[in-house]
């Protein structure tokens, strides 16, 4: 309904708009709506001359319809980067097809500027199926293209940020492994990579870190005094991680050093309690547990001496040949480096042929048992557990040990080392092997 | 990657004679092998006719895509060589347009043995003007196209591969074929563009001794008759063929004379 002029609303109005609306609708010729429609229409030969173009796309391109019809191809319409994608794209799907629609290109006016566009084209074939002409309507799509642009900035940030998301969790994997690597470097340092050849004694060891990816705490070694006498130790430093492994360290080379310099254990642990008890500047103050020993040749029965010293620390298992279990106890041995003036206890022993002294760290006897892992494995199961285990050889003694440990599964929480020094057994004669063995078959 | 890798791979398409002496049919930048269709039926009858799609294109494997390698002519020139070694083709006609002519260029470097002779359907060894050099685009109007490819994006995926179209006037066309033609993943098209449009083959024709058809359009605006022109004097061993057709397609805009071209080229040989 139209409004006159005073802002009325009359009869004699409304049927005078009616009726002007009425009359132009039927004047609006198929001829008149060709040319004046709100798209462009262009047809074209099928080598893409235009051969009919409308008034409205003529207006968009500013050109006159004597310079286009008959002396330009469809594509000279368009711009550079669209005559190539109309080639290689644009006239092969349509040939292909015989239609195409919503192909987004750009006209390049008379005036240089650009109106995007999107394009459908579809092909008229004649009576025998003969391709005739290219029938083409293009609408206006500079909104259209605006929002598209839009929506394509959108997808690329969206495809960027997954791809800078991607880069930095590669980032982060590459960073954990080269820590994991660096992890496992500084722990070859705080343990010796394979125990020493020590005659007439065998060695055996095992650690484990409670942690995959983080430094122990515990530390063991083994090495030469010279004169035929070897020293060793095992010991467990409060705390885990970086600084628990920078008191490890200054322990185990602390202790290597005092070695030298005296023959009595209890002397190199209290070297060590000096060296310990002098860490300046450190906020969080550490000690550990030792037990520290030296093996020599001479003992009483032409076994080997061992006389080892412990700060703090668990007894020692003696397995003996005969099967009994021994208790190297050292009672009222105080931790290393928690005062500056501290007591050893010592103890001594022999091994004879078919002994072997087991150290160990709590993580073994601290283990979780139970079914819902609420009870301590405890001292005295592990030493009824090595009282059934005597006798055994060093090698013998640490997998039973490993295997026992791993059955504890997750309720192992802690690090754990072992070290076993064995004074071998006399082989058997090689007749009576053969017999036992023949026994078996 | 054994042969039957690469047959797979590259969509490898085998008809015709099979006795007959073996013509490759490479397809250029934008469709696939579909682009031979109107001219395959007239070389089958006495030629073994192989047809392919580069990696990127058409059903290739797009899991086989790798960025750096068809970033350059030389991948899709070995994309040619490996074809040719899976079916073990010796003195093959290789038959490239737009620019697998180049690709042809370089394969036959790669495997002398293998390519026999070249028709180049119209070639351009550098799309880009250089000093003395018409080659038809400046470096602008090549970033123009690779933003049209942009702007085509939302496009491919939606609009274009899948709302088409029945073809009532073309039945011998499947539904499959027309739906996927030219429905290139856009970012390997982009790879591909640049691969195409950025290359600057001039110094290698020089290269070429074997038989040489080069086919032209009256008038193409990717490939001008300059650029015919610079293809033929640089071969020595090229012969010139103008073809009565408008546009850069002329194997679907003049499919028949555009066989008889390459026929009459091949019994010369």
């Amino acid at each position: 309904m139209r409004r006159g002029p005073g802002g009325e609303t009359g009869p004699s109005s409304t049927g005078a708009g009616a009726g002007e609306a009425l009359a132009a609708l039927l004047e609006d010729s198929a001829e008149e709506l060709y040319e004046s429609a709100p798209c462009g229409y262009l047809s074209t030969l099928m080598d893409g001359t235009i051969a009919r173009i409308n008034a409205t796309l003529l207006g968009w391109l500013g050109m006159e319809r004597r310079a286009v019809v008959g002396r330009k191809r469809f594509a000279d319409l368009l711009t550079v980067g669209g005559k190539l994608y109309h080639e290689t794209h644009f006239a092969p799907l349509l040939s292909m097809r015989g239609q195409i629609s919503g192909v987004a290109l750009e006209l390049r006016a008379a005036d240089g500027s650009r109106l995007p566009v999107l394009v459908s084209s579809v092909v008229k074939h004649g009576g025998a199926g003969e391709p005739l002409l290219i029938r083409t309507t293009v609408f206006d799509a500079t909104d259209r293209r605006s929002y598209e642009e839009e929506l394509l900035r959108r997808r690329k940030e969206a495809d960027q940020a997954r791809a800078e998301a991607e880069q930095a969790r590669r980032q982060a994997e590459a960073d954990r492994a080269r820590l994991a690597e660096a992890l496992s470097v500084l722990q070859r340092a705080l343990l010796p990579e394979v125990l020493p050849r020590v005659p007439g004694v065998d060695t055996a060891s095992y650690y484990r870190t409670a942690f995959p990816g983080r430094l122990g705490g515990d530390f063991y070694d083994v090495f030469p005094l010279g004169d035929d006498r070897w020293a060793f130790f095992l010991g467990d430093v409060q705390g885990k991680g970086p600084e628990a492994a920078t008191l490890t360290s200054q322990a185990r080379y602390a202790l290597r050093a005092a070695a030298l310099c005296s023959d009595a254990p209890e002397e190199a642990l209290t070297t060590l309690n000096a060296v310990l008890a002098e860490r300046d500047g450190h906020d969080d103050p550490r000690y550990c547990t030792v037990v520290f020993g030296i093996l020599e040749p001479g003992g009483d029965t032409g076994g080997t001496r061992v006389r080892i010293a412990s700060g703090g620390h668990p007894p020692a298992l003696v397995l003996r040949g005969s099967g009994w279990l021994d208790l190297l106890s050292t009672p009222g041995g105080m931790p290393v480096g928690m005062l500056s003036e501290a007591h050893f206890a010592t103890a001594v022993t022999e091994l004879a042929p078919g002994d072997t002294l087991v150290l160990y760290t709590d993580g073994l006897t601290e283990a979780r048992t139970g079914p819902d892992r609420s009870t301590l494995y405890g001292e005295e199961a592990l030493y009824s557990f090595a009282a059934d285990l005597a006798p055994a050889t060093a090698q013998g003694a640490v997998a039973a040990l490993t295997e026992l440990l791993e059955s504890f599964g997750e309720g192992l929480d802690d690090d754990t080392a072992l070290l076993a020094l064995g004074a071998p057994a006399p082989q058997p004669e090689p007749g009576a092997r053969t017999d036992r063995t023949g026994g078996l078959h | 990657m054994t042969g039957t890798d690469v047959l797979h791979r590259n969509n490898v398409t085998v008809t015709g004679a099979a006795d007959g002496p073996p013509v490759v049919l490479a397809h250029g930048f934008g469709c696939d092998q579909n682009m031979w269709r109107s001219v395959v039926p007239a070389l089958a009858q006495r030629y073994r006719v192989v047809l392919f799609d580069y990696v990127g294109s058409g059903k290739a494997d797009p899991g086989a895509w790798d960025e750096e390698r068809y970033s350059s002519l030389e991948g899709y020139a070995r994309d040619v060589v490996e074809v040719c070694r899976a079916l073990d083709l010796r003195q093959a006609v290789l038959v490239g347009h737009s620019v697998s002519s180049m690709v042809g260029v370089l394969a036959l470097r790669e495997a002398p043995e293998r390519i026999g002779a070249l028709v180049m359907v119209a070639p351009s060894p550098r799309y880009i003007d250089d000093d003395g050099y018409t080659g038809g685009f400046t470096a602008a109007d090549i970033d123009e196209l690779l933003s049209s490819l942009e702007s085509n994006y939302l496009g491919w995926s939606s609009a274009m591969a899948p709302a088409i179209m029945g073809n009532p006037d073309r039945p011998e066309l499947g539904q499959e074929l027309t739906d996927s033609f030219c429905a290139t993943d856009p970012d390997m098209a982009r790879v591909f563009a640049r691969a195409t449009f950025l290359a600057d083959n001039r110094d290698d024709l020089g290269e070429v001794k074997v038989p040489t058809l080069v086919l032209e359009c009256t008038q193409d605006i990717i490939a001008p008759r300059e650029v015919g022109a610079f293809v033929h004097s640089a071969i020595p061993s090229s012969r010139l063929v103008t073809l009565d057709a408008v546009g850069h397609c002329p194997h679907l805009s003049a499919p028949e004379a555009t066989a008889e071209a390459i026929l009459e080229f091949l019994e010369r040989l």
